[in-house]
């Protein structure tokens, strides 16, 4: 951890509680989900980005078993910067599962756009990849006939940790709730590759790319403070002294609250009696 | 005269949210399907033919209790007792979510649920009118009363029910799955739920009927889970988790007689105590008795509510 320059406050220690994980309880409640809320939907397939991280693996592996792995189409979409790795762990995963696949090169058409903007740096390029990615699976979805499903977990949501409508964009999403740490153990329980388990989380942005390095954390170390400080609502001073540095505590808070408008609707001007999301309020389920 | 045995069935559904018609649809054939395997009574959730997440849907899906809809349900009645679970719209306007019994193809009683969520991922604060009182009733299975979800968990309804004389309490749910822990094979509100039911079933002797729906509304899960539990804590009959099921249980009334001689809690129950010592309490919380509802000797006699006309005053409260 990049942040620890301050030691915990004075005065007893404060245990940390373990982050539950009880994967046999999520592979069930998860596939169930799936099944559930993508039958609602009139349909009984999916079209997921398989990256060959972990994240799309679990959520790709779930969708296989809650639908079958026939109604799952897994669309790899590597960039020519991409490692061959991540390709070779995608590939690991169609096969296990038996999936349908598909292979969509975006070099490109992100060459083309960036011949005409050669100063965008590597932040503008990796989200404009992550955008180009969500086009292909959503134009996919249309001639697949089924839904976008969601590959991003509840660290990197509640973090802001990817690209507003790039890899947050979806229909439904089986992992937005659980953290890096409880994907992990789901992956082992549905039999994820190791490989892809053990291997560095990265977005793939650029070579040698790594989560950990960029954000400057473990999610280990970020996922037991904020299990701590928001699903059980610890008080700063209770996480000071579960020895949490105060400057950890503090940027992981700033990053939380700096990437609310992520997790929302564009901001809508009030101005009639009933604003969507406002006072106009249904279940995006209506009728389902 | 009123039956001391008899077989219950709970139906654990998963409506369509806001689909009236597809969900009476269910519950004819699920009704049906318990008939079939001997019930007297099926029990099915809260509302269970509306939905739950209705938020500005309430008032679209609301029945007045003459409503062709309800004489449906009604009809479904006319071999044995059922519990709907619905948002009923009165004549001036108001919406609960209500449980309603059925006997003989007539409604015998309604409940409103009194304990309306608004906290976490909960709003039926922001939609729905509030019940204001919890009765007993007798039914040709014996005297029964009606709780729904929240009112369960508080222990305060369970007790009026009991000292109302009820022997069953039907309880239609839509409690959702949260909270996970390991070493444990269900989520965190299912096991609690689990709890209270075995302990009010035994703490106040009686037949405790536990109908929770399943499915998911964007999003949320619910656990399934149905029980039926007898006068001594003992689960009698038990729905799957996460999914559609029908159950059956068979009540003996006699076994709640047993378990009230052998522990005579509910004999023993100081009533004067209890009003004396609340009375005082509130006292100590602001609210003198003339700006409260009243005692007992205030409220209406008749099994079905009557409207309130005039709102029960209470202190301003900063909005």
């Amino acid at each position: 951890m990049a942040v620890s320059e301050k030691p915990a406050a004075e005065g007893p220690r404060l245990v940390r509680p373990a982050i539950p994980t009880n994967p046999p309880l999520l592979r069930c409640i998860l596939t169930k989900f799936i099944g559930n809320e993508v039958r609602k939907a009139g349909t009984d397939r999916v079209v997921v980005g398989l990256s060959g991280g972990v994240d799309s693996s679990v959520s790709a592996m779930l969708a296989a078993e809650a639908l079958g792995a026939a109604n799952v189409l897994a669309i790899k979409m590597p960039y020519r910067t991409s490692s061959e790795e991540s390709l070779l762990h995608a590939d690991q995963v169609i096969a296990c599962t038996g999936m349908a696949s598909l292979q969509v090169d975006i070099t490109p058409q992100i060459d083309v756009y960036f011949e005409r903007f050669p100063d965008a740096d590597a932040l503008r390029r990796g989200n404009k990849m992550a955008r180009e990615r969500m086009t292909i699976l959503y134009d996919h979805s249309a001639r697949w006939k089924g839904l976008v499903l969601g590959t991003s977990n509840k660290t990197e949501l509640l973090l802001g940790y990817g690209t507003l409508y790039g890899d947050m964009a979806s229909a439904v999403n089986p992992l937005g709730d659980l953290y890096k740490t409880q994907v992990w153990a789901l992956a082992q329980e549905i039999g994820v590759p190791e490989d892809i388990i053990r291997k560095q989380p990265s977005a793939d942005l650029w070579a040698g790319q790594t989560d950990e390095a960029e954000l400057g954390f473990g999610y280990h170390e970020v996922d037991q403070l904020l299990y701590m400080m928001v699903d059980l609502r610890y008080s700063r001073g209770e996480l000071y002294a579960a020895g949490f540095a105060e400057s950890f505590v503090r940027r992981v808070s700033d990053m939380v609250q700096h990437s609310q408008f992520k997790r929302r609707l564009p901001v809508i001007a009030k101005v009639s009696n009933r604003t969507i999301d406002r006072d106009f309020r249904y279940a995006r389920d209506w009728g389902r | 005269m009123a039956t001391t045995q008899f077989t219950v069935a709970v139906a654990q559904i998963n409506p369509r949210l806001g689909d009236l018609e597809a969900n009476l649809v269910l519950y004819e054939e699920r009704a049906k399907a318990a008939r079939g395997l001997g019930a007297d009574l099926v029990v099915f959730p809260e509302l269970s033919l509306t939905g739950y997440f209705l938020k500005d849907m309430v008032s679209t899906v609301a029945l007045q209790l003459d409503a062709p809809e309800v004489k449906r349900l009604a009809e479904l009645s006319r071999k044995g007792g059922l519990i709907a679970g619905l948002v009923e719209e009165t004549s001036d306007y108001r919406f609960y979510n209500s449980a309603v019994y059925f006997e003989d193809g007539k409604i015998v009683h309604v409940h409103r649920k009194a304990y309306l969520p608004t906290y976490g991922l909960f709003d039926e604060g922001r939609y729905l009118a509030r019940g204001d009182r919890i009765r007993s009733f007798d039914s040709r299975f014996g005297r029964c009363a009606m709780l729904i979800c929240e009112d369960m968990w508080h222990p305060s309804t369970l007790c009026i029910a009991a000292l109302d004389g009820a022997l069953v309490v039907f309880c239609p749910s839509a409690s959702p799955l949260r909270g996970i822990s390991d070493q444990h094979e269900q989520d965190d509100n299912a096991r609690y739920w689990e709890l209270i039911n075995a302990t009010y079933a035994q703490t106040f002797a009686l037949f405790l009927v536990y109908a929770n729906r399943v499915g998911f509304e964007d999003g949320i899960g619910f656990w399934g889970g149905s029980e039926i539990i007898d006068p001594t804590g003992v689960r009698l009959s038990k729905g799957r988790y996460y999914e559609e099921d029908l159950i059956v249980g068979e009540i003996n009334l006699k076994s709640a007689r047993r378990q009230r001689v052998i522990s005579p809690l509910l004999r023993d129950e100081n009533i004067d105590l209890t009003i004396n010592e609340l009375a005082r309490i509130r006292g100590r919380m602001g609210v003198t008795s003339s700006e409260s509802a009243g005692p007992l000797a205030v409220a209406p006699s008749e099994e079905r509510p009557a409207l309130r006309t005039r709102r029960v005053s209470r202190p301003a409260r900063k909005r």
